[in-house]
């Protein structure tokens, strides 16, 4: 496939050299100001990542699925959430969750192992990451479909109407439960917007393994509205997700956006993509980088200056200190507390696993 | 005599099938030119071309089904699931197409498919990544479940599941990947039937019963015992399903006690099956009752307290020694 252009399947509000263009049916009504609070989240979400995968490389988190290169389809998108929306991650909406204030050191809990999924600081419509494939897209329908029950779809104020969001990438596309959540979403007009980052990639395999058309376009079959935007350029990718999430709220049903973007790291710590792509590629993205071309424009607006990006940087250097002292101080996990958190009520059987548990675990520090 | 690790054997296994068996073909996901997320199918779509080294779309029960297909018009599809956790998805199929269509059709359609799937913990990794699902496929009439714990055995019986013509699950053991063993890949065939178990310790005292990553911890644990004077036998069972009763019978009619080890968790796990085949047939030999080493009943914990979690040597030295003053 050749690579999308500006234009009514393509929504660009401002390309990679940082220069801003025309749409017909679109536009960025935000401020400058807005836009440089924007950037701070990008910034932010690539130090996140970046604190990360060093504290994987020195073996302080077990794996870290990157973020890398795909901030603007996150931060975007996220930007564009209002109060009764639900949000429906993967494992890789780092700077989604960081939009929604959760703290990173939470997210690293899961990484680190001293976890699962149970961050304090994760408020309650933001779901949690979900690690099979595609399978969340099905929970978000079902979230939609308790939200058309609550009475928060289709309000006369939209302030009183929500949608909820779901995100999964081009790999999830060709899971059963993907199409599934497409046809119950389709079948219940049901207030869902699927986000699906194409960030080209699904490990090894180019998204061509899964479709062999653009990924929006496969919304028609299904009978709702897709739309491809330029994962890339916040601008484009919040005015859309806005667009798309106020089609849902006001009860229209579905909506599948399509963020083209790219995975400029590796699947996880555990997959070393020189294997299967090549430099020219990664360069070419490299040039499309959604933090540079922001940054150039806001420069050259006058928005923002030097004073404030010295300024971000050292915010960006104090977060990633908390991150480095956060993860290592993470308290450290006991098996025996995870035996009450199976069941509402734990079976008899299972407690006195762990008193046994707990009672060869004391035998160690008696004398023998 | 060569020498390989455990993923290197599967390795050169999966090569001499797709050699010897031209309908033989390896599908998954991330198997071609990554060579699989554990390096086991590394090379081989170079070497076969991408006809019979398959990348397929991202969808475990797609895959499965699409290999149903395969093996009913005759071909002999490999397919690897990239981690244990991820095989749900399959599950349908599995259960209700891949075990049953011989039964369906008294014999007329077979498929020899292979289900390759790397599974167990002990690695540090996140949810769903170090899961036990052998006992739902164990329970389920028309699979076979085999499971390899040397490089020998890998190289070995993954060209006799592929030769099978009945479906396999090939569970490997993805914390011993990196074991290394020698492999006499000269040799023309397999030794041993892929049924049937090992005695890999002769013993007097106790046996220990244990198969895939749990086999190298009973033999360490033996070993322990023995500079304590206890001689534990202990058998790999190498087969799950059909299991080889008679070598674990004949076993603890010897040693008059049992410890069964397994990283899955305890109920309805293999241990509850061979307890009980136990007990049916040599409840007068036993001296103590049949004791179970496994994971706890909990969806598998964060890797910061999987230790605890999986079976080691110090708790089956502890159950041998429940069992020899039991």
């Amino acid at each position: 496939m050749t690579e999308p252009q500006a234009g009514p399947d393509f929504v660009q509000l401002l390309d990679p050299q940082g220069n801003r263009v025309e749409n017909s049916d679109f536009s960025y009504s935000g401020s400058d100001s807005d836009l440089a609070d924007a950037l701070r989240d990008l910034v932010l979400t690539r130090r996140i990542d970046s604190e990360a995968t060093a504290l994987q490389r020195k073996g302080e988190l077990g794996l870290w699925p990157p973020s890398l290169g795909q901030e603007a389809a996150q931060v975007g998108s996220a930007r564009a959430f209002s109060k009764h929306d639900i949000i429906v991650p993967s494992y890789r909406e780092h700077g989604v969750a960081w939009c929604v204030g959760i703290d990173p050191v939470d997210m690293l809990s899961t990484f680190r192992g001293t976890g699962m999924t149970d961050w304090a600081s994760r408020p309650d419509n933001f779901h949690p990451y979900s690690f099979v494939i595609g399978t969340q897209t099905l929970h978000a329908v079902g979230m939609a479909m308790a939200q058309q029950r609550d009475g928060v779809v289709g309000n006369q104020n939209p302030e009183d109407s929500g949608a909820t969001i779901v995100y999964f990438g081009d790999g999830a596309t060709s899971q059963g439960d993907v199409n599934e959540a497409f046809i119950f979403a389709a079948s219940f007009a049901a207030p869902v917007v699927f986000f699906c980052q194409n960030n080209q990639y699904a490990i090894s395999e180019p998204t061509t393994v899964q479709s062999r058309i653009p990924i929006y376009r496969r919304a028609a079959g299904f009978g709702f509205p897709g739309i491809r935007v330029d994962g890339n350029d916040l601008l484009a990718v919040q005015v859309v997700t806005d667009w798309a999430m106020d089609y849902a709220r006001k009860g229209n049903g579905p909506v599948l956006i399509e963020a083209y973007t790219f995975r400029m790291g590796a699947h996880t710590t555990s997959d070393d993509p020189t294997k299967y792509r090549n430099d020219t590629e990664l360069e070419a993205w490299q040039a499309k980088d959604p933090i540079e071309r922001l940054r150039t424009y806001l420069l050259r607006v006058g928005a923002i200056d030097q004073t404030w990006l010295d300024a971000l940087a050292v915010e960006s250097d104090q977060l990633a200190e908390r991150l480095r002292t956060g993860c290592v101080n993470l308290p450290e996990p006991r098996l025996a507390d995870y035996f009450e958190q199976v069941y509402a009520e734990t079976p008899e059987a299972l407690l006195d696993q762990r008193d046994q548990h707990l009672a060869y675990e004391a035998s160690f520090l008696e004398p023998r | 005599m060569t020498t390989l690790t455990v993923a290197k054997a599967l390795n050169a296994g999966l090569r001499r099938a797709l050699a010897a068996e031209p309908k033989a073909l390896l599908y998954g996901e991330d198997i071609g030119k990554l060579g699989g997320v554990f390096r086991v199918t590394e090379g081989l779509q170079a070497e076969f071309g991408p006809d019979r080294v398959v990348d397929s779309p991202l969808a475990e029960s797609g895959l499965l089904g699409t290999a149903v297909g395969l093996a009913a018009r005759g071909y002999r599809p490999v397919v690897e699931i990239q981690f244990d956790g991820f095989v749900y998805p399959a599950f349908d199929q599995l259960v209700s197409q891949v075990s049953r269509l011989r039964f369906r059709t008294a014999g007329r359609i077979s498929l020899p498919l292979v289900l390759r799937i790397p599974y167990g913990g002990g690695i540090g990794a996140i949810e769903h990544h170090s899961e036990s699902p052998e006992a739902y496929f164990a329970h389920t009439p028309g699979l076979k479940v085999v499971t390899c714990a040397t490089p020998e055995d890998a190289y070995w019986m993954i060209q006799q599941a592929i030769a099978d013509d009945d479906p396999v699950v090939f569970l490997e053991p993805k914390r011993r990947y990196h074991d290394k063993g020698e492999v006499d890949i000269e040799q023309q065939s397999a030794s041993t039937s892929l049924y049937s178990a090992r005695i890999v310790k002769p013993g007097s005292h106790a046996t220990l019963i244990a198969y895939g990553p749990m086999v190298r911890t009973c033999v360490e644990a033996a070993l322990v015992a023995a500079d304590e004077g206890i001689d534990l036998e202990v058998i790999d069972l190498r087969s799950l399903s059909p299991l080889d009763e008679a070598t674990i019978i004949a076993s603890v009619k010897r040693t008059g006690r049992a410890v069964v080890v397994h990283e899955a968790v305890r109920t309805l796990g293999m241990g509850a099956e061979i307890a009980a085949r136990i007990q049916e047939h040599c409840l007068y030999d036993l001296e103590a009752p049949v004791l179970r080493v496994t994971g706890y009943d909990l969806p598998y914990p964060p890797s910061r307290v999987e230790e605890g979690y999986l079976p080691d040597l110090d708790r089956i030295l502890d159950a041998v020694d429940r069992s020899l003053n039991g």
